[in-house]
């Protein structure tokens, strides 16, 4: 391939992945590698990195499709250090055509003395990177492979892992690196994370490997395809796993931040306030009278009360979660939060989100002690009943009611009168639904019936529950 | 300005600013190719620091232009200086030509522009501004020119340099950042931040800086509400040695953790989970 074709067909596939670039980008690229030295891989992906993509969340699906169209040359490979004791059971099979011509094939050692070596790289931090890239390559070679018939294979990152087991060194590195200092401390934990990402790199270097010998074999595009991940303000709420959840919990507070600032820009533009007739007269006087610059007092901000009423079931459990977490780190924006979870029953929620709370800590506690289940099938008639009669007075003609849910009741009652009534006499009501537009009213779900009463909104990921709070604030 | 990535890694090192490859090679395309460059990613990473050490590393003046919420043209291109025209036109008949070069007052947009000299224009915060200054900079970044209506066209003689900065409060619009070359500043890797911190600080201990480095990622993968900033490990190093220290132990960090964790509720956490004795604050 040559290279203006692998430019070509790169920047086709990051677009096939989501990412605008646009055509004077990729012109732009193409300008950047006449000037760059393009055996540097570094400053390659560098380079296309500057003039392609713009956003943070866009960089992930970059790094992995730049592995993809620009594998590294494979060298480097473990196995030339001499006096190793070697074990006889080598890898069987034929060899596929891995890259790289001429390289020399990784002697088989054994694998005590692989997860020995391992231990020191992961234990030599980003200055062993390189290494220990080369490593995964190598281990891919030999662990990665299984047959898939007469001259065709798989690659596979878990059989790899399985061999090695990166996380059940842990320990013995710990030995040595606390070498008798007191355990559980500060230097523990220091060394434990310090692992953790090299097991990490670990994993992520044997997995990039693992793509790109299945892009040699079967073509780059059909692997790129599947290799890409949503970035995560596109992530769907209800795929979420824990690994996701936890990072857009990191991503709480930044998103908190730059949403509360947008809203403040909002207000102070919506609205100056009135003309501040005493400074514009006093100014004046340094222009002889002539008004030249003229001077308002600030406006007052308009602040909603808010009282959300959420679906805590298992359900819809990471996209409540989020919501929940949101708006409580948006708090300052709002006159007064309160929040309340319910299952087939409801309970007051706010006190778990006391300010200077820890989030994880909240949501913890949250699950253990609050009162929201009865027999443990959602209910929303139910739960709106019981909201009704006992938290009723806490909806007033400033409030703004926020509902989240996905409206699957178990075919129950829905008590949309109970419902009118409340978004009655609130402010404003709406409601947010995880579930995408056309799963509404299939099965137990009766969206569009509660839709008639509360205006509904599909909020399946944190861009569209960023753009929805925008409208509310 | 520069002949490759390797050469801006070295003329920046020479001026205390450690750089990487993405730094160094997006520092070095947006000469090469005559774009601005943006530069994101969270506060205290060094990124107004970078602009600084491209205009000392180049021996080019640096002419910044902070944005904040409200900022117009009148405080980032030029403005008529009112007063002085008021007094000219009350001293003397009314048929003077007020509109010239000495009743203008430069701004630092215009300021870069008019420079004949090698200049390096930083435009700090970019996100806190209003949209209209980001078209009033757009004008400005895609033909390196501006029209006084009273005076006319002003071309650049010599194109500045330019680095835009933004800690994302707001996103920019596509427009400016398709103009712009994209860099995205990180945490940096243990590594390189005890080389940061060892730059900064030359007289602390390599082991401790190392311990810093290490403590300071640790605190990173907490869920903080404000992680610790690469300005803020630097500090705590500064506090380690005025406080005559040489270890980095339990004791001292639970003592001095005001220094990198600036909420009550992650000092908590932090303390919590890492295991320290319950003390400072």
């Amino acid at each position: 391939m040559s290279l203006v074709d692998r430019h070509v067909g790169f920047v086709h596939a990051l677009r096939e992945a989501g990412l605008p670039v646009s055509l004077a980008e990729g012109l732009d690229a193409a300008r950047a590698l006449r000037v760059i030295d393009l055996a540097e891989r570094g400053s390659l992906r560098a380079a296309y990195a500057a003039t392609l993509v713009k956003r943070p969340g866009h960089r992930a699906a970059f790094d992995v499709l730049f592995d993809l169209w620009f594998p590294p040359a494979t060298t480097g490979l473990y196995g030339e250090r001499p006096g190793e004791p070697r074990e006889t059971a080598g890898r069987p099979g034929p060899h596929g055509d891995t890259g790289g011509p001429g390289r020399p094939d990784p002697e088989p050692a054994g694998r005590d003395e692989l997860r020995a070596h391992l231990a020191r790289l992961l234990m030599g931090g980003a200055d062993a990177d390189a290494e220990l890239r080369g490593f995964a390559r190598a281990m891919v070679e030999r662990f990665g492979r299984q047959e898939a018939g007469p001259g065709r294979q798989n690659w596979f990152s878990y059989s790899v892992l399985r061999a090695l087991s990166p996380e059940t060194l842990m320990a013995g590195i710990l030995r040595e690196v606390l070498a008798g200092r007191e355990r559980g401390g500060l230097a523990e934990k220091s060394a434990r994370q310090w692992v953790n990402d090299g097991i990490r790199r670990f994993e992520e270097a044997v997995a990039a490997d693992v793509r790109r010998r299945i892009a040699e074999d079967s073509g780059v595009e059909r692997i790129a395809r599947s290799a890409v991940r949503p970035p995560l303000d596109q992530l769907d709420f209800l795929r979420a796993t824990r690994g996701d959840l936890a990072r857009l919990r990191r991503e709480v507070h930044p998103l908190a931040r730059r949403l509360a600032a947008r809203l403040t820009i909002r207000q102070r533009r919506g609205r100056r306030g009135r003309l501040d007739f005493r400074r514009t007269m006093r100014a004046s006087l340094q222009t002889g009278g002539v008004p030249l610059t003229t001077h308002f007092r600030p406006p007052r901000p308009h602040r909603p009360e808010l009282v959300i009423l959420c679906d805590t079931s298992d359900s819809v459990s990471s996209f409540a979660h989020f919501t929940l977490l949101l708006t409580y780190a948006l708090r300052e924006q709002f006159a007064k939060v309160r929040a309340f979870g319910f299952v087939d029953t409801v309970d007051e929620i706010s006190r778990f989100f006391q300010p200077g709370v820890d989030v994880v800590d909240a949501m913890t506690r949250l699950a253990e002690e609050a009162d929201m289940v009865r027999f443990g099938r959602t209910d929303y008639g139910h739960a709106l009943e019981r909201f009704a009669e006992r938290y009723g007075d806490a909806i007033g003609p400033k409030t703004s009611l926020l509902i989240l849910g996905d409206a699957r009741s178990n075919y129950r009652p829905p008590a949309l009168d109970v419902l009118g009534s409340l978004a009655g006499r609130a402010r404003h009501a709406y409601w947010l639904n995880p579930e995408p537009r056309r799963q509404w009213d299939t099965g137990d779900s009766v969206a569009s019936a509660y839709a008639t009463v509360v205006p509904m909104s599909e909020c399946r990921n944190v861009a569209q529950l960023t753009a929805f709070i925008e409208r509310l604030g | 300005m520069f002949d490759s990535p390797a050469e801006v890694t070295e003329r920046l090192a020479a001026v205390d600013y450690l750089s990487d490859d993405a730094i160094s090679t997006s520092v070095f395309l947006a000469a090469a190719l005559g774009k601005p460059l943006l530069v994101e990613g969270p506060a205290g990473v060094g990124k107004t620091q970078l602009a600084k050490a491209v205009a000392r590393a180049t021996g080019s003046q640096l002419v910044r232009l902070q944005c904040y919420e409200g900022l117009d043209e009148a405080r980032a291109l030029y403005e008529w200086n009112y007063k002085k025209q008021l007094l000219r036109i009350q001293a003397t008949s009314a048929d003077d030509d007020i509109f010239t070069e000495e009743f203008l007052l430069e701004r630092p947009l215009l300021k870069a522009l008019r420079a004949g000299t090698p200049t390096v224009l930083l435009i700090d915060e970019t996100d806190k501004a209003d949209v209209e200054v980001e078209g009033l900079l757009l004008e400005l970044l895609s033909d390196f020119q501006v029209t006084i209506p009273e005076l006319g066209t002003v071309t650049a003689t010599r194109r500045p340099y330019v680095v835009l900065t933004s800690n994302a409060t707001r996103e920019l619009s596509e427009a400016l950042k398709r103009r712009c070359l994209y860099l995205h500043i990180e945490y940096p890797t243990p590594e390189r931040e005890r080389d940061i911190v060892l730059s900064q600080v030359p007289t602390l201990r390599s082991d401790l800086a190392e311990q810093l480095a290490r403590t300071v990622a640790t605190l990173r993968a907490l869920e903080l509400k404000k992680a610790p900033s690469v300005a803020e490990t630097v500090d705590w190093a500064n506090t380690l040695l005025a406080l005559g220290r040489e270890e980095l132990d339990e004791a001292t960090v639970a003592g001095t953790l005001g220094v990198v964790l600036k909420h009550a509720s992650d000092q908590t956490r932090a303390v919590k989970e890492l295991g320290l004795p319950s003390a400072g604050g």
